[in-house]
């Protein structure tokens, strides 16, 4: 064990940082669920990646820089604290991306992760169905073959970033005479494709963060299968594992809300009434700490050869609840000025995006596999504790 | 930067493990309940086998010259076991104090020979840190390190004055410690004694700590066995969701409690004057994590978690001692929060591990 940076790692930090300083926008962008606010997210994408910002740990010939995921942690670090934009394409250069390092041939990795990495072909996720939500295995769109093409027929919803986005990745259901998880393939289908309807779904905040996809005859290249038919359940898992685990929601994006938090508790100062807010400030701020320490073990095991466990379960039910409690105290130092929607620039400086923050929070312990559905496979996979 | 622990730390920990389920058998542990000692000097004895005595030793003064980071796994396999007798307090506070006496050219003519001892596996010694109402197994110390003040003395058992107090846990063995200061005892006094007594807060608080990782997976292997075999309605419970949620938050909790406390162990090894906040946060989150466990525990017991004959009290009743001793949630929170709010304390995403490193970690004043 040896909780020192390297030199080179020093170094590292030093030069995001640098580069960051420069290149961060000034003013905030409009939310990526605007048609303006998505083209401007784009176009950081692009500007991330002619700096080989795009995503790290990709190697070099990827528009990467091969590091390894403690370089990944730090370069993590440093995006939060320069405030930079959120990752429109988070569902592909987190999700995806890995996914095709590992399943993909190299045609496919050729054709698909230099696109993502330069921010030109951004991704949405298809997973879930009207019918199969937290039963994912009831998955009834169907991919049937026709010769060198899938002819797609069916429905997707809740699909992240799919108003905006360019291509969508989702499971469907190669084998129609299959059932739960047999039979399913994974599928990259683009949304401009003949016989795709993209219909919004307003979030809470009211913007269209999210959307259901119809397909029509939708006809793709049996080239955009990724993997083996019928293999597609196996490799959402190591997606979703991806998703639950170490990539999707890095530590520093908390630790970074947690400082804000404490800023804005000490702000407040004498104004808080409330005895127990203190407790959830420090409850906040440490459980921000070691959810980051809990990051650097799992990166320090994966570094050397290890791999990750059901253990990884643990993670979507910690951040995201961890979430809720630091936005919910925001709101309680906020008072009753915390449900007013900041317009003015006064506004914006005094109550700061903690609303916004504090309604996506809500989608936490839901996105990604609910946490009912973590604690079951925490139970049973984990923990061994018996099924029937 | 590597957050792990070596192969042979890993199968140290394993082999005590291993020796540990096989010795500390929980009719053993009951057995000692009905004694006046409560302990086991044939198990003292096996433990002593494995180092124990010698472990925080450095190799200057004839030991084996491991550090905290060694150690806090084995802490953590003696909690696992509900281990009544006091060694890891002895191993990871008593001995590290001796040490760091003889370190500083402090102590008096007893003091070597004490530590020697104490690595010998021939003397016992405990200490009684005024955060602490009572000494465990006082009374089968042969030497006390006691507080007058900032000073420190060492004093021989028989000339102080115990009471003995019982405790919830059968396991312990209380006793409040009164004694004569005298010039001949003390040891260490001024800044150099308030400084060793701020340490040895530190090495105690997270020797509970690491013991309360350990007693919480202890009652999560319980509750697993328990929950399988025990059937309702013609199945086991821990089919139904709501016992297994049960489980599965106090696993939830315990995953981010075990780097916490590794860090800290870290930090009090590498960066003594700094640990303060990395041991509070430890206690603070282990004791948490512990408490949700043994109030879990007893719920998915039903009413067999209620009685005296399950043997799942003595992993509860430990958690609820361990808890609370070396300092409560309110010490260590206000710690936590001093800390926290000063004006140049390095808070935010890229000072996880300090401005540079750990030993810079708190403030640069």
């Amino acid at each position: 064990m040896d909780l020192n940076y390297t030199e080179a790692q020093h170094a590292f930090r030093a030069e995001i940082r640098e580069w960051l300083a420069v290149n961060v926008p000034r003013t905030p962008l409009a939310s990526f669920d605007t048609k303006e606010g998505f083209a401007a997210h784009r176009e950081w994408e692009r500007t991330l990646a002619k700096g080989n910002w795009g995503m790290v740990t990709w190697p070099e010939v990827y528009g990467g820089r091969g590091c390894d995921l403690i370089e990944w942690l730090i370069f993590e670090e440093e995006y939060y604290r320069a405030g930079a934009p959120l990752r429109v394409n988070q569902n592909g250069i987190f999700l995806l991306g890995p996914t095709l390092m590992e399943y993909g041939t190299e045609e496919q990795k050729a054709r698909f992760i230099p696109a993502m990495a330069s921010g030109d072909e951004i991704w949405a996720q298809g997973w879930s169905e009207p019918n199969a939500g937290s039963d994912m295995a009831a998955i009834r769109c169907r991919a049937d073959r026709d010769g060198d093409e899938f002819v797609i027929n069916g429905q997707k919803i809740w699909s992240t970033r799919a108003v905006y986005a360019d291509w969508v990745f989702g499971l469907f259901r190669t084998d129609p005479a299959s059932e739960r998880h047999r039979g399913l393939s994974k599928i990259l289908v683009p949304l401009n494709a003949a016989g795709i309807t993209v219909r919004p779904i307003a979030q809470l905040n009211g913007l269209p963060g999210f959307a259901e996809i119809f397909f029509d005859d939708v006809r793709v290249p049996a080239f955009n299968m990724l993997g083996g038919e019928g293999e597609g359940w196996n490799i959402a898992m190591a997606t979703a594992g991806f998703e639950r685990g170490l990539m999707l929601r890095s530590p520093a994006r908390f630790q970074q809300a947690a400082r804000r938090l404490v800023d804005l508790y000490r702000d407040r100062g004498n104004d808080i009434l409330d005895p127990s807010i203190e407790d959830a400030v420090l409850r906040c701020y440490m459980d921000a700490e070691a959810y980051a320490l809990s990051t650097y073990q799992t990166a320090s095991k994966l570094t050397r050869g290890g791999s990750i466990g059901p253990e990884a379960s643990c993670n979507k039910i910690f951040w995201s609840e961890m979430d809720i409690l630091i936005h919910e105290t925001a709101m309680k130092l906020l008072g009753a000025r915390a449900e007013i929607e900041p317009e003015t620039a006064t506004e914006i400086t005094e109550l700061g995006s903690w609303l916004d923050g504090f309604m996506f929070a809500q989608s936490g312990p839901i996105y990604a596999g609910t946490n009912e559905i973590q604690r079951n496979i925490i139970a049973e996979r984990m923990l061994g504790m018996p099924r029937k | 930067m590597d957050f792990t622990f070596s192969d042979d730390q890993l199968s140290f920990r394993d082999a005590l493990h291993a020796m540990l389920v096989g010795e500390v058998t929980t009719d053993r542990i009951r057995s000692r309940w009905d004694t006046d000692s409560g302990t086991d000097e044939a198990l003292l004895q096996q433990i002593q086998a494995f180092g124990f005595g010698s472990m925080l030793v450095p190799e200057s003064l004839d030991g084996l010259g491991l550090d905290l980071v060694d150690f806090v796994l084995l802490a953590e396999a003696c909690g696992r076991a509900a281990l009544p007798e006091p060694v890891v307090e002895s191993a990871m506070v008593v001995t590290p104090l001796l040490v760091d006496v003889l370190d500083r050219g402090l102590g008096n003519g007893f003091v070597q020979e004490v530590l020697d001892g104490l690595i010998a596996g021939t003397t016992s010694v405990a200490v009684a840190h005024p955060i602490n109402p009572c000494v465990n197994f006082a009374h089968r110390a042969d030497w006390l390190l006691l507080e007058h003040g900032d000073e420190l003395h060492l004093i021989h058992r028989d000339s102080t004055t115990l009471k003995s107090h019982k405790s919830v846990d059968p396991s312990r063995r209380l006793a409040s410690v009164t004694f004569d200061p005298s010039s001949d005892t003390q040891i260490a006094n001024g800044e150099a004694g308030a400084k060793l007594w701020r340490a040895t807060l530190n090495r105690g608080a997270l020797a509970s700590a690491a013991q309360l990782l350990g007693l919480t997976q202890g009652i999560i292997d319980q509750c697993i066995q328990y929950s399988t075999d025990r059937h309702q309605f013609g199945r086991a419970i821990g089919v139904n969701q709501a016992v297994k949620h049960l489980m599965a938050d106090v696993a939830v909790q315990l995953e981010y409690v075990k780097p916490v406390v590794y860090r800290a162990a870290y930090t009090a090894a590498v960066s003594p004057d700094r640990a303060d906040f990395a041991v509070s946060h430890a206690k603070i989150a282990a004791a948490r994590a512990a408490m949700l466990a043994a109030r879990n525990s007893i719920q998915l017991h039903g009413a067999m978690g209620y009685t005296w004959e399950c043997d799942l009290q003595i992993w509860v009743k430990r958690c609820w001692a361990l808890a609370r001793e070396w300092g409560d949630d309110g010490f260590h929170k206000n710690r936590m929060h001093e800390w926290l709010l000063r004006p140049n304390a390095l808070l935010g995403p890229e000072f996880t591990f300090g401005r540079r490193s750990i030993t810079d970690s708190v403030d640069v004043a």
